[in-house]
């Protein structure tokens, strides 16, 4: 992994995003002061529960948020361009041949009434300036990389005649296409099954390994956060309250909240007698506590959670906490590390 | 909109799910069972040279001890919410029979039978009613069925809530006020109220994120352990099988194809598509960096179900028998819980020639390790 190598420029950072989304109930704090950055190369895992802002952070980075969502503040930097000062057209030079995005349900991200190979082979000729023929050829070799069997035939076929599993590979294909330096992915594995999970990850390491793509991973599923990525963010309402290499917050969480998602899940490998739920629900984003936002649901919350907004601080080298008492999840771990 | 608090411990075994003394003799028997479903015309199928019967469950034999907690896993397709479903009475069988207790329950059920076997469903969003009240649900459910004497119902019902971990309150909310675990509570206390014998729940977690799945899948071991009840728990989650399941029994297009108490089939699963589909299972501590999937290729589609066994065209020790002969579940002699349908399960033929492969990819061990 990536230790030493910091002082080059990360490929994406993020700073301070702000997304706010307008509703009858007020203004929704959809994305609240997050911070990322993601080094050529590697995968940067984003995960949290539903309504934490990690989709909208997605879709923040592309500029493509829902009609009454909108960037307040912040800053997108891809390569020391900043992406949320630029207009549509210009975003359409960047979506495709420098990043591309992979949605959770292909059938709804492809065009139903356009042939397979045809929507692989439009960015090509769109974007690198290619024929139609060199477009479909590269389109028949994309397909062929991404393990669709008989991919000539393949290519006239519509979506509805490939499996999820398929319909996936065809949506990698597309975003390769133009040979992105990142791909933003948004549950890609959530509507497959295990075994065909299974299949898409590993191809989807394998592609981004060999051609030093970066990723940006959103996902609830942690367990698919260790499969692909080095690094891991943890959001919770609409900020991120954990970062550090996927290893690191997996076994050692320095956050509540973290430690809260790692034992809820049962382990396939590890049964517990119980599971350690998180009691409680997340917080209304139009009016968020005061204070550190889980400590409603905190079993270490103490008087100065309430007060102040903890930051996100770098405690070790690449590992950040926004938990004022940290500490008190080493001791945690510490204990039921001697009991079992 | 209100959300309501929500309970966490839960009140002890005063049950309103008395269960009958246990008669011996295990409680659900099904023999043989298959449901299939007609796709568009017969005629213009024949024209066009397609299949348009699909066999979702294709010969299923299952039982189910009493107090036991059996899982049905199995990919989409693999035919393991019809067999629920099926044995619910909410779906018709063409053939087979499925014995309560010893008795045949009718293919059309009487309501004492229908009672007996309940489900929770998938999506606790579209199973409730949204426009009854929990307690106006409940109360309709008890008077039908007379649970309860009239002048109970009341008292019956606040226990029931109390039962899954909701309050009083929650009598006179509708389902829109609450959250999705919490409805997932009230689709338990709605299947618990006619005291059945047999709870069917079809993927209940799945809806639901993971700290609120955790509420559930405690809640559920909880409901086991203090009304003694017998869980038929569908999902393609193999940790939440293994969290609460004493016995797997594994699916594969309409078929059972291998079943084994839980930790027996984490330790020597014998069909090979049991093996993929535990090595498929993403890890929190390795990652997926070696190329080879755990298994290749898509399942076949439920019209056209291969002849001999149905897993050879993704298997990775097919041989040519597996194209002859379709293979039977067999026992395995040294542990008469555990069954597989595989020719070359329990050691019962010569191992097949790459037999290494599916060591590799079935053993944890094999898959490239986080420094």
């Amino acid at each position: 992994m990536s230790g030493g190598d910091r002082v080059s420029q990360p490929l994406l950072q993020v700073s301070d995003l702000h997304v706010q989304i307008a509703s009858r109930r007020g203004i929704v704090r959809a994305v609240d002061g997050v911070s990322l950055e993601v080094p050529a190369g590697e995968a940067v895992g984003l995960v949290g529960e539903s309504g934490s802002g990690k989709s909208m952070t997605l879709r923040a980075i592309l500029g493509v948020l829902p009609a009454e969502a909108r960037v307040t503040a912040g800053q997108v930097l891809l390569d020391g361009v900043d992406l949320t000062q630029l207009a549509n057209n210009q975003l359409n030079q960047i979506r495709g041949p420098k990043i591309a995005m992979i949605f959770q349900e292909p059938m709804s991200a492809l065009n139903p009434v356009m042939r397979v190979g045809s929507q692989i082979a439009e960015g090509p000729q769109v974007h690198l300036g290619m024929n139609r023929r060199q477009a479909a050829e590269r389109a028949i070799e994309l397909m062929r990389r991404v393990g669709i069997p008989d991919p000539e035939r393949r290519y006239r076929s519509f979506p509805h005649e490939f499996s999820g599993g398929m319909r996936q590979r065809v949506m990698i294909a597309i975003a390769l296409s133009c040979e992105p330096s990142l791909i933003l992915c948004d549950e890609p594995t959530t509507a497959l099954d295990v075994t065909i999970q299974d299949q898409i990850l590993r191809l989807l390491t394998r592609l981004c390994r060999e051609s030093g793509t970066s990723l940006v991973f959103v996902t609830h599923d942690l367990p698919v956060v260790a499969q692909v990525c080095h690094q891991i963010a943890v959001m919770y309402a609409g900020r991120i309250v954990e970062r550090g290499s996927v290893q690191e917050v997996l076994t050692q969480p320095w956050h509540p909240y973290t430690l809260g998602l790692v034992r809820s899940a049962p382990d396939v490998d590890h049964p517990r007698s119980s599971l350690a739920a998180i009691p409680g629900a997340p917080p209304s984003l139009v009016s968020p506590p005061a204070g550190c936002r889980f400590h409603p649901r905190c079993k270490f919350a103490e008087q100065d959670c309430t007060v102040t907004e903890p930051p996100l601080r770098l405690i070790d080298a690449g590992h950040a906490t926004a938990c004022l008492h940290y500490e008190r999840c080493l001791d945690e771990l510490r204990t039921e590390g001697a009991d079992r | 909109m209100t959300t309501l608090p929500q309970g966490t411990e839960l009140p002890r075994a005063t049950g309103p799910a008395v269960l009958s003394p246990p008669p011996d003799g295990p409680l659900l028997e099904a023999a043989d069972l298959a449901v299939s479903f007609s796709l568009g015309s017969a005629l213009i199928a024949r024209m066009r040279h397609e299949a348009h019967v699909l066999h979702a469950v294709d010969g299923v034999d299952l039982t189910i001890p009493r107090g036991e907690a059996l899982a049905l896993v199995g990919e989409s397709g693999s035919g393991k919410s019809t067999l629920a479903r099926a044995l619910a009475g909410l779906q018709r069988p063409d053939r087979g029979e499925i014995r309560l207790d010893g008795k045949v329950l009718a293919a059309r059920r009487s309501r004492a039978d229908q009672r007996k076997i309940q489900m929770v469903f998938q999506d606790p969003y579209s199973s409730l009613n949204p426009r009854l009240t929990v307690g106006g649900m409940l109360h309709e459910l008890l008077r039908v069925h007379h649970v309860v004497a009239a002048n109970e119902i009341e008292s019956y019902t606040r226990e029931l809530l109390g039962l899954v971990g909701l309050g009083e309150e929650a009598v006179h909310a509708y389902p829109r006020q609450f959250s999705g675990g919490q409805r997932q509570r009230v689709a338990i206390a709605r299947a618990l109220a006619l005291r059945p014998e047999l709870l069917v729940a079809d993927e209940p977690v799945s809806a639901l994120d993971v700290s609120v799945q955790a509420t559930i899948l405690n809640l559920l071991q909880d409901l086991r352990a203090e009304l003694g009840l017998t869980l038929l728990l569908i999902s393609h989650n193999l940790a939440v099988v293994r969290h609460l399941c004493d016995r797997i029994a594994v699916m594969y297009l309409g078929r059972i194809i291998e079943v084994a108490p839980t930790e027996t089939l984490f330790a020597r699963p014998q069909h090979p598509y049991t093996r993929g589909l535990l090595a498929a299972i993403p890890r929190m501590t390795f990652t997926a960096e070696g190329d080879v999937p755990a298994v290749k290729g898509d399942p076949p589609s439920p019209l056209r179900i291969p002849v001999g066994c149905r897993f050879r065209t993704r298997c990775p020790i097919a041989q040519p028998i597996c194209e002859q002969q379709d293979p039977a579940l067999t026992t395995s002699a040294s542990d008469p819980l555990h069954t597989a349908a595989c020719h070359f399960a329990f050691g019962a033929a010569p191992p097949p020639a790459d037999s290494a492969q599916v060591a590799s990819t079935a053993s944890p061990a094999g898959e490239g390790t986080r420094p």
